[in-house]
């Protein structure tokens, strides 16, 4: 077999089998953090700690019973659950774990993820709209403005950062930032790219999609059994991910501070091992900003999430963008 | 060339895969007993009362056309964004009008009240007799 392509096959394995358990092990985190947060014990029976919980909760939705409303879209109420878990798990192909270990380096990577990340709308919108319930409907209907809007600051920030990397693939930006990670030369291009993934991965503050005082579910609210929990674990697979791209575009990916002054070579093996530490501690931090901002901060209002994303965030991205362009151009 | 796309290509049909089977297995696996009420529309215990399927704010069509215009813009502004360094200063210069005339239009649509979703104005409006 031809050994590039073998490399390939045993990374996807092995990039499969670490997305899966995160998103269990972040569910855990975000339980017992949240009660730690809030004073209480969280999970702690299911195995030592409660870190089988997850599992538990998985075993207990598979033999749920699976509900399809009598008014629903059968086929597109059934395809819904299948397409955010799909651009989850899709999303991974070209982040670079290491300089030598990644799926496929893309060389246009970065458009790549803007076109995965557009399609996770089509699953909440259709979930909403294919449920027949008024609660889904408003959900799927947020949803879909609200990830179409938070997409357009989340593009500019983006250019923003190719501008310093001059290429689309994904390793020639995190290789531009082995001296100066983005967050130091880009900083107003990191909030806005921050803030518009939280709003992506539909998260507290922006968790209008699903706010259960006005809208039971939202968008899940007729979904049972592991059609729900399928939403349920793309939820956390995109927190998992979205911690991902912050790490790679703007938190210099897996370089450690300023590694391109003082880290010496090193063997392709030691490197790797490395880099992948350096890469999986910095996805675990944002892990913990995410669930941390969730217990912390309230939920907004529609409009005032509205008038954040189109007059606030999209003016300052492209005003950053065009400052950022003619700052480098004549530096 | 296209051998790079291999690897995702992969990738999806694996993420394919995953998914039918979670919900193959949830089919499979849990009971089956319907009953009128429990596969009725949710509505907080109450009989739906029409359909979901109704009219809704014509806000939400109005975001999705922007969005086509503004994300338009973004895409035209990534190829540039990749070699603007060889392009010279005259493009850099057109690119900066660019955007300038899109910032306008980003301007008087704000101005138009297009994302203006709040209920103030209309709530504090005089009650017409």
């Amino acid at each position: 077999m031809d050994p590039t392509l073998f490399s390939t096959l045993v990374m996807l394995a092995v990039v499969l089998l670490f997305l899966m358990p995160s998103a269990a092990v972040t569910v855990y985190a975000e339980r017992r953090v949240s009660a730690f947060i809030q004073n209480r014990y969280g999970p702690n029976r299911v195995g030592p700690m409660g870190l089988f919980q997850p599992f538990a909760d998985v075993i207990k939705l598979f033999l749920k019973e699976d509900i399809i409303p009598t008014g629903a879209n059968r086929f597109l109420y059934t395809l819904a659950p299948m397409i955010p878990v799909t651009t989850a798990v899709i999303t991974v192909g070209v982040i670079p774990f290491s300089e030598h270990v990644y799926i496929a380096d893309l060389n246009i990577g970065v458009l790549y993820l803007l076109a995965v990340a557009s399609l996770s709308v089509y699953g909440v919108t259709l979930a909403g709209w294919a449920s027949n319930s008024k609660y889904s409907l408003l959900g799927g209907l947020r949803a879909a403005a609200q990830m179409i809007s938070y997409e357009l600051p989340m593009g500019v920030a983006l250019a923003s950062v190719i501008l310093f990397a001059g290429s689309l693939s994904v390793l020639d930006i995190v290789n531009s930032q082995d001296i100066w990670w983005n967050i130091f030369r880009n900083p107003i291009g990191f909030v806005i790219f921050t803030v518009a993934v939280f709003a992506e991965a539909n998260r507290t503050p922006f968790d209008l999609v699903e706010a259960e005082q006005e809208l039971v579910g939202g968008f899940h609210t007729e979904y049972s059994s592991m059609k729900f929990g399928t939403f349920f674990l793309a939820e956390y697979m995109h927190v998992v991910i979205g911690s991902m791209l912050i790490t790679t575009f703007f938190f210099g990916g897996y370089h450690l501070p300023f590694a391109g002054y003082w880290l010496p070579e090193m063997s392709v093996l030691a490197k790797s091992i490395l880099d992948i530490f350096v890469f999986i501690a910095k996805t675990v931090f944002w892990v913990f900003v995410f669930i941390w901002v969730r217990w912390t901060i309230p939920r907004f209002k529609y409009n005032q999430l509205m008038r954040l994303g189109w007059t606030r965030m999209l003016p300052i991205a492209i005003l950053n963008f065009a400052v950022l362009a003619v700052i480098l151009y004549y530096l | 060339m296209l051998e790079q796309y291999l690897p995702v290509l992969i990738l999806v049909e694996l993420a394919i895969i995953l998914a039918i089977a979670f919900i193959l297995l949830s089919r499979l696996l849990g009971p089956n007993r319907p009953a009128s009420n429990k596969l009725g529309a949710y509505e907080s215990g109450m009989d739906p009362i029409g359909q979901a399927r109704d009219r809704y704010s014509v806000s939400f069509y109005i975001i999705a056309m922007e969005f086509i215009v503004f994300d338009l813009e973004v895409i035209f502004i990534y190829p540039w964004a990749v070699r603007y360094q060889e392009f010279g200063e005259g493009t850099l210069w057109a690119m900066m009008l660019f955007i300038f005339i899109l910032f306008l239009g980003l301007i008087y649509t704000l101005k138009k009240g297009s994302f203006d979703w709040d209920t103030e104005h209309t709530a504090t409006r005089k009650p017409r007799l």
